[in-house]
């Protein structure tokens, strides 16, 4: 079974070189620690820059230098700032090559759930519906299962949309999956993990064809 | 050259009365419009509807409005790191309407550019497409957004000068620049007002025709929202 950081270190793996890529918050923030260090791509932040870099030096920080999640950051030679109008026509106009985020739910046609919780969280949107709506190329980084053991992988999702027949590609901590002809196709199992349990932590329709190799390093 | 400096905030705010929709710049506490908003809370102004990307924090920014219920109605795309404005909004005594971030600000584009409205797959087959018009494109479905209308929006510039020109510093640009110019009047409030001439017509963000007043900002807090370091070694 793979932890948070194993999952981001799979997901680094999606990333090719000469990439843009859009890093959700949670787990795809991490995945910007795993990337070879001989592929160059650039970050972007919906809220206006892109050639994102590491975390300021304690001192450092500047109030004018954040993240769509608020935090202070730097910028890598070539980096650029933009208004946000902009910023979505990166997103909206294809530019960006991959989108990486995190999901409540995801259903076997590629619907995704992952911005509200009727009665309990309503912090809204932000980027993630334009982002999935427009994005080519979706990599979703998610816990297979909920803190109950159930299924995070569903036939249909339960939760308020945030876009639809968009996610194709999911890195779970049990398995790498595609979203293919309303299915989850398995393509690869995390380290020590049977089909068996991904079957069974699995709601929706799983295809499991021929030989499932384990995750490689 | 057409003069737009003001001599204070307050002069800045002339005619903002109750129950007005206002535009205010910023992303999380970056690049808000703080004396604008300062002088808004002195001067007590109520049920007003707020278009901003969030809802500041409980003790800065938007937060300030909410604690003494000035806001009636905040059009926002993402409003986390604010427990009275979630109180507000469960208890009903504020309206929320949240919408996709990239319609946000091209909503903001579409009012400074003079296009009522503009289709974007944003949202479509979600509950945010409930009741708008769709239609499909390249064999994709998409959803008629509006153009947004305001009696003033706020901005916030790193610089300025008196014909209204700005520049902005890293990421506080964000919706400041689609804000200016999209209301009837853009009030605009800079770390530093500078001689006309001084900055360099190549380098304007915001050209001074999208804005009606200037002034500058008599102090900035910047705060941060999530201050991440590394260390040195």
């Amino acid at each position: 079974m793979l932890d948070k950081n194993g999952i981001a270190k799979r997901i680094a793996q999606e990333v090719k070189d000469g990439y843009y890529v859009n890093l959700g918050i949670g787990i795809p923030t991490l995945v910007a620690n795993y990337v070879r260090s001989d592929i160059e791509l650039e970050f972007q932040s919906e809220n206006g820059v892109l050639g994102m870099g590491p975390f300021p030096f304690e001192g450092d920080e500047d109030p004018d230098i954040i993240n769509a999640g608020k935090q202070t950051i730097t910028t890598l030679p070539g980096a650029s700032f933009f208004d946000s109008a902009t910023s979505f026509s990166m997103i909206r106009g294809q530019h960006v090559d991959l989108t990486i985020l995190g999901a409540m739910e995801v259903a076997e046609n590629g619907d995704i759930a992952n911005w509200k919780i009727p009665g309990r969280m309503v912090k809204g949107m932000g980027g993630a519906m334009d982002l999935v709506a427009s994005a080519e190329n979706i990599i979703v980084a998610m816990m297979h299962t909920n803190r109950a053991g159930e299924s995070k992988l569903l036939k249909k999702c339960a939760l308020p949309l945030t876009g639809v027949n968009c996610v194709k590609k999911i890195v779970s901590n049990l398995a790498v999956l595609e979203v293919i002809n309303n299915s989850f196709k398995l393509l690869e199992r995390a380290p020590g993990v049977s089909i068996e349990e991904i079957k069974n932590a699995t709601e929706g329709n799983l295809i499991v064809e021929g030989d499932i190799p384990e995750i490689k390093f | 050259m057409i003069h737009k400096k003001v001599a204070s905030v307050s002069e800045a705010l002339n005619g903002l009365s109750d129950g007005m929709t206002l535009m205010l710049g910023g992303f999380g506490l970056c690049g808000i419009p703080e004396n604008c908003i300062s002088q808004m809370v002195q001067l007590g102004v109520k049920d007003i509807t707020c278009i901003s990307n969030n809802a500041g924090v409980d003790d800065f920014g938007l937060g300030l409005l909410l604690h003494q219920h000035q806001i009636k109605k905040m059009i926002s795309s993402y409003v986390g790191e604010n427990d009275e404005f979630e109180r507000q909004m469960l208890s009903g005594e504020l309206e929320v309407d949240l919408i996709p971030q990239g319609t946000l600000a091209e909503r903001c584009k579409a009012a400074q550019s003079g296009i009522p409205a503009f289709y974007t797959p944003a949202g479509y087959g979600t509950e945010v497409g409930e009741g708008k018009e769709s239609r499909e494109f390249n064999g994709k479905m998409h959803l008629l957004e509006h153009a947004f209308k305001a009696d003033f929006a706020f901005v916030k510039a790193w610089k300025g000068d008196s014909a209204g020109n700005l520049i902005f510093k890293g990421t506080a640009r964000n919706f400041n620049a689609c804000m200016a110019g999209a209301a009837r009047i853009t009030v605009a409030e800079v770390e530093e007002l500078v001689p006309v001439g001084s900055l360099n017509p190549d380098h304007i963000h915001v050209p001074g025709i999208f804005v009606q007043r200037i002034f500058q900002g008599k102090k900035y807090e910047k705060r941060i929202e999530q201050r991440t370091v590394r260390p040195r070694n």
